[in-house]
């Protein structure tokens, strides 16, 4: 299914992103080098960035995820500044916070986000907290990248969500791209950022190309929405391969009638509540396609933010579509059960299109 | 030493009154490790403290009043009155404690890459509890710090007890010096009574990381006088008999006694006393006379704002 939406979406993300690089040559490259074209490209400019994690360096691939191969890497910028560590999650990325406030610019690897619980305390007790129990005396420019999402059959342990974890926080910035332009842009302005910022890579959109991503350094703000389609009736609201699902979804409704907007926040904190309410208050209706767990979550926040900014304008019940809270199972048939897809998409949007 | 143990007391009669809040793990009996080790370092050096923080603070030269001025939670505290007793900073100094038992360790190799990634040959002292040797982040830190050769001294001030848990019950194998032998790093017990014992084990683990040798654990045997915190029953886990046997060996006391034979007079520790006294009293009334913090700027610092 996967394969099938990217496919049937790369002429519309082309579309919808050709107009911002106008003054380079065009090129597709995957959402997985568009984001080590970043980190190389950070490395390049700033001698104090660097990076850790497991595998990094010498695996063949560079990561397990093959972003960060070993002859753009570890042969060009050496072992002090690639630092393949061992499985010590906890003090590597603590030790990323604390050179951050050493003034270097450590970017750590999570392989999977799911591995939060062995870290969980130097990102939220040290790395969101340090500066404001210390009256703004530490500026910590930490990135932590990590492996998020499903579709790949991994199962409970590897295949989760998680940002809306973080996200509940104070302090921490939660970055989550949906397409090579973006998540290139957004890794630049991650890395520039002052702050600790947990940047997820949905592992399933790796291979993904579509659009132009310019050869030349660029930054998209954290903060900034993206309007990935216009449309008058309806407001999507999705972030990673949702934004993907609800593009096909709203190709499907066209046919139908149904006009659907589609706005990737593309970062939860800081959140660009303004092209949200801005959208709502024109199509009325409003859908957020989260592929965390509905409890607590992404979902249920933009939720309460419309409901508490644009409550006047809403014509119809405020629908989240996310994971039920059912761990993600193995089965291909299971796992697709409990995530969020375009029929489920459609559906609620035919629901909403009553009202 | 004294001023450490003037200003503890302070704000533990501070902390009887309620005129300071929250919570107060006092450093009264350990003034030997802090004072021991921190006055190995140069001004480009780092420091991790803990929840038991103010003597480390205070060896390192911290203003005494901003620290006060903290504790009373006014505007000219250290931290604006945002971080209180456990979370003391002093980023000038290159020194902060952060409370979680375990999590200052890897902490500090961060600021040892740093070192070595700038070249500048500073080093990090990382100050555990023997609670924090049993944390896995402790291990993780050592094994990295080693495997990296960076320039960290774990410091493991071992009072006896995790809160109420005897280390002798916790600390399988008995020896937290010992299990540096397994990262294939020098460690050593050390008399954390003996202010020179500790200056002189620092300064060796100090110069070896300086040399580019990598990481040392130094395990200081010590006590803490009072509670693990302020409230603490302590006398439900441990008898008078052994309160009193370590308060004979009183580091302040000890190292009193050793002054007088190389020729300091009584009344020159009587003139060092009443200055620390002052200096204390003054530290109470700058923190009492300063402002609260203004309520907005509960809102400030979640962020930086600036970038690059």
């Amino acid at each position: 299914m996967l394969q099938q939406t990217k496919k049937r979406h790369s002429a519309m993300s082309s579309q919808t992103l050709s107009n911002k690089s106008t003054q380079t040559k065009n090129r597709e490259i995957t959402y997985r080098e568009a984001i080590g074209e970043a980190l190389q490209q950070e490395m390049s400019r700033d001698k104090r960035v660097f990076l850790m994690g497991e595998d990094l360096g010498v695996f063949y691939g560079g990561g397990s995820f093959g972003v960060t191969p070993k002859k753009m890497f570890l042969d060009k910028f050496g072992a002090e500044r690639v630092r393949d560590t061992p499985i010590s999650e906890s003090a590597y990325i603590g030790a990323g916070v604390m050179a951050a406030v050493a003034g270097y610019r450590p970017v750590a690897e999570l392989m999977f986000s799911d591995f939060f619980g062995v870290c969980m305390d130097q990102i939220a007790n040290q790395g969101a907290m340090l500066r404001y129990m210390f009256g703004g005396q530490a500026t910590i420019p930490l990135v932590v990248r990590t492996a998020y999402g499903a579709g790949m059959s991994f199962g409970a342990t590897h295949s989760q969500t998680l940002y809306s974890v973080f996200a509940h926080i104070p302090g921490i910035k939660v970055v989550a791209p949906s397409t090579p332009y973006d998540a290139k842009g957004l890794l630049i302005a991650s890395i520039r950022d002052g702050n600790i910022v947990v940047f997820f890579e949905h592992k399933a959109l790796y291979a993904y190309k579509g659009g132009i991503v310019p050869e030349e350094q660029y930054e998209i703000p954290l903060g900034k929405a993206d309007v990935k389609k216009e449309g008058k009736d309806l407001t999507i609201v999705a972030l990673g391969r949702m934004t993907h699902l609800s593009l096909e979804a709203a190709t499907q409704l066209e046919k139908e009638g149904i006009n659907a907007e589609v706005i990737d926040p593309r970062t939860i904190v800081p959140l660009d509540k303004e092209t949200i309410l801005h959208s709502v208050k024109k199509t009325s209706r409003l859908i957020i396609v989260d592929e965390d767990y509905l409890n607590c979550g992404f979902a249920s926040e933009v939720a309460a933010i419309v409901s508490d900014e644009a409550f006047g304008f809403i014509d119809a019940p405020i629908k989240r579509i996310a994971n039920p809270n059912i761990p993600i199972p193995y089965a291909k048939h299971l796992e697709e059960t409990v995530l969020p897809s375009v029929d489920k998409i459609v559906a609620t949007s035919k629901e909403l299109a009553k009202f | 030493m004294l001023l450490i143990r003037k200003f503890e007391y302070a704000a533990k009669d501070l902390f009887a009154k309620a005129t300071i809040i929250g919570a107060l793990h006092l450093y009264v009996g350990e003034e030997a490790v802090a004072v021991g080790a921190i006055s190995n370092l140069g001004p480009d050096d780092y420091v991790t403290s803990t929840h038991r923080g103010h003597g480390h603070l205070i060896a390192r030269g911290v203003d005494v009043k901003s620290m006060m001025a903290e504790l009373y939670g006014k505007e000219t505290g250290l931290c604006k009155g945002k971080g209180g007793s456990m979370h003391m900073a002093d980023m000038r100094l290159h020194i902060f404690a952060q409370p979680i038992v375990g999590g200052g360790t890897p902490l500090a190799v961060g600021s040892g890459i740093a070192s070595k990634l700038s070249g500048n040959g500073s080093v990090t002292l990382s100050f555990f509890g023997d609670g924090a040797a049993n944390q896995g982040s402790t291990h993780e830190s050592m094994n990295l710090a080693a495997i990296w050769k960076l320039p960290v001294i774990f410091i493991c001030e071992n009072n006896q007890y995790a809160e109420s848990t005897k280390a002798s019950y916790s600390i399988a194998g008995g020896s937290v010096a010992r299990r540096a032998a397994a990262y294939g790093i020098p460690g050593e017990v050390v008399d954390g009574m003996d202010v020179l014992a500790v200056h002189a084990a620092v300064q060796k683990c100090v110069e070896r990381a300086k040399r580019g040798d990598g990481p040392s654990v130094l395990e200081c045997l010590t006590y803490r006088f009072e509670g693990h915190d302020e409230g603490d029953n302590w006398d439900t886990y441990r008898t008078k008999d052994e309160v009193d046997k370590w308060k004979k060996r009183d580091p302040i006391l000890n190292f009193s006694q050793y002054l007088s034979t190389v020729g300091i007079t009584a009344s020159e520790i009587e003139a060092v006393n009443a200055e620390v006294e002052k200096t204390v009293n003054e530290a109470i009334k700058f923190a009492e006379n300063s402002a609260p913090t203004n309520k907005e700027e509960a809102f400030r610092d979640v962020f930086a704002d600036t970038l690059e």
